[in-house]
């Protein structure tokens, strides 16, 4: 049987480890690799890079962050930001990532996700999305609509139906992030996560809003999530990663306790 | 020196890192004579079985693995090459190097609830002692991700299995080869661990 995962995101700019609270105000709090490498010795199930540097310099650190982790974490881990096509996935593959992110550029041309699927696999395809809670209108019947460009356009598209449609175009996974919890440390959208791993037969990753243990257990159990994304509550050292899986673990959540 | 056997088929260069994490040299090759002159291979993989035979054919690699079985070189399949080494595939009906009798088959008939591919952390259960499990735990949990797993026909070949709505082969072996169908150089110390006893093993199951 599969343990659930517990997964830390490292949201790196100009190479430096960054954290945002409702995807503004970021600031740097450390060495990216170095809080890796704790958290892969401490046993985190997996790692994702989320980039959230503009400037064309930045990307280049960002491929030099990805071999630097490749060469001495080895868990899995999956790098986002900005990848816009499968040249960018391949070249983030070939640099050590186990999976590539993609969000924005996915929305704006959804072959992007068969292309990508076509060239690294869609078991490293990871379709990442952004949703809003919004009223419930035609164009979004669930009331989850998907945002972009880093939570600043609504797309008056459907979340429950991009995820299908994302996992039909050869997504091998899908992480959803609620940006009405993102950095609030109030609990994942638990609603949200449910509701789309019930519609889709792929690996769901939870996130956004993590700020106790329990939430943890929420989205692992009651929202039917396969993963957690947390971030602030081990970045801030309020917890471990052996603190959260002991939590679960004796809450009856199947984790990775010996590694 | 290790060769790590080079057909296209994903992030080799993954396990070349772990080896070297662990101290051990090994050297990405697709030339079949460059294989025939390692000490050890690793047959990795990742990707569908089809398209990385014929990779292998149209390369002589094909033919130079089946040689080093042959010649009693110690060999590590990891994930497709695992798969590889039985008789066939059901992934495009896919001849396999038949190394050891049985089959590669597809994840059929699960409750829906449990998905495939199957991707993630899952425990493996020992069936024998090997000499590339010392040390590894019933419960210990290792990285995988495929839809389709291996088969043997023959229980003696078994070396470990893993549970996923139905419990299959995820470790197999015989003489100088031993593979696994999980992914040890994603699979943290446990994995890097195999790979550190691969470098030093004599190829033989005792």
């Amino acid at each position: 049987m599969l343990s659930k995962r517990l997964v830390s995101c490292l949201d790196v700019r100009d190479g430096k480890l960054a954290k945002s609270v409702r995807f503004v105000d970021t600031k740097d709090i450390g060495d990216p690799i170095e809080k890796a490498r704790t958290y892969y010795e401490e046993g985190l199930d997996e790692l994702v890079f989320y980039d959230i540097t503009a400037s064309s310099e930045g990307r280049d650190i960002l491929i030099d962050v990805v071999e630097r982790v490749a060469s001495q974490i080895f868990i899995p881990f999956s790098v986002g930001g900005g990848i816009r096509s499968v040249e960018d996935a391949t070249r983030l593959r070939l640099a050590g990532a186990e999976k590539v992110n993609v969000n924005t550029a996915a929305v704006q041309n959804p072959d992007l996700i068969t292309a990508c699927a076509d060239a690294i696999g869609s078991q490293s395809t990871v379709l990442s999305m952004d949703v809003r809670r919004a009223e419930p209108c035609d164009a979004v019947p669930s009331g989850f609509e998907i945002v972009i460009h880093g939570g600043r356009t609504p797309m008056q598209l459907d979340a429950i139906e991009w995820a299908k449609r994302g996992e039909a175009l050869g997504a091998g996974e899908l992480v959803v992030n609620s940006i009405d919890a993102d950095g609030t440390k109030e609990g994942y959208d638990v609603e949200l996560t449910r509701r789309i791993a019930e519609a889709v037969g792929i690996p769901v990753i939870a996130s956004g809003g993590a700020g106790r243990p329990e939430h943890l257990y929420e989205v692992l159990t009651e929202g039917r999530a396969d993963a957690a994304l947390v971030a602030s509550m081990l970045h801030y050292g309020e917890y471990t990663v052996g603190e959260l899986k002991q939590y679960l673990d004796a809450r009856g959540v199947k984790m990775r306790m010996r590694f | 020196m290790i060769a790590i056997v080079d057909y296209d088929a994903g992030n080799l260069r993954s396990v070349e890192r772990a080896c070297r994490a662990v101290g051990v040299e090994a050297a990405v090759t697709r030339d079949p004579e460059t294989l025939l002159r390692a000490d050890r291979i690793i047959f990795p993989g990742v990707g569908a079985a089809p398209s990385a035979v014929a990779s292998l054919r149209a390369s002589g690699l094909f033919e130079a693995l089946g040689e080093a079985w042959a010649a009693g070189t110690p060999l590590l399949g990891i994930c497709v090459g695992t798969q590889l080494v039985l008789e066939r595939s059901e992934e495009g009906d896919t001849p396999g190097l038949g190394f050891i009798e049985g089959q590669t088959v597809r994840f059929a008939g699960l409750d829906p609830a449990l998905k495939i591919p199957h991707i993630g952390w899952n425990a493996v259960e020992i069936a024998r002692p090997h000499p590339l499990l010392a040390g590894v735990r019933d419960g210990d949990e290792f990285y995988f991700v495929h839809a389709y797993y291996p088969k043997p026909a023959r229980e003696d070949d078994v070396y470990a299995t893993t549970c996923h709505g139905v419990r299959f082969c995820s470790a197999l072996g015989r003489g100088n080869l031993f593979a696994t169908q999980f992914h040890p150089e994603k699979s943290g110390r446990f994995g890097l661990g195999l790979l550190e006893r691969f470098a030093k093993w004599s190829g033989t199951a005792c």
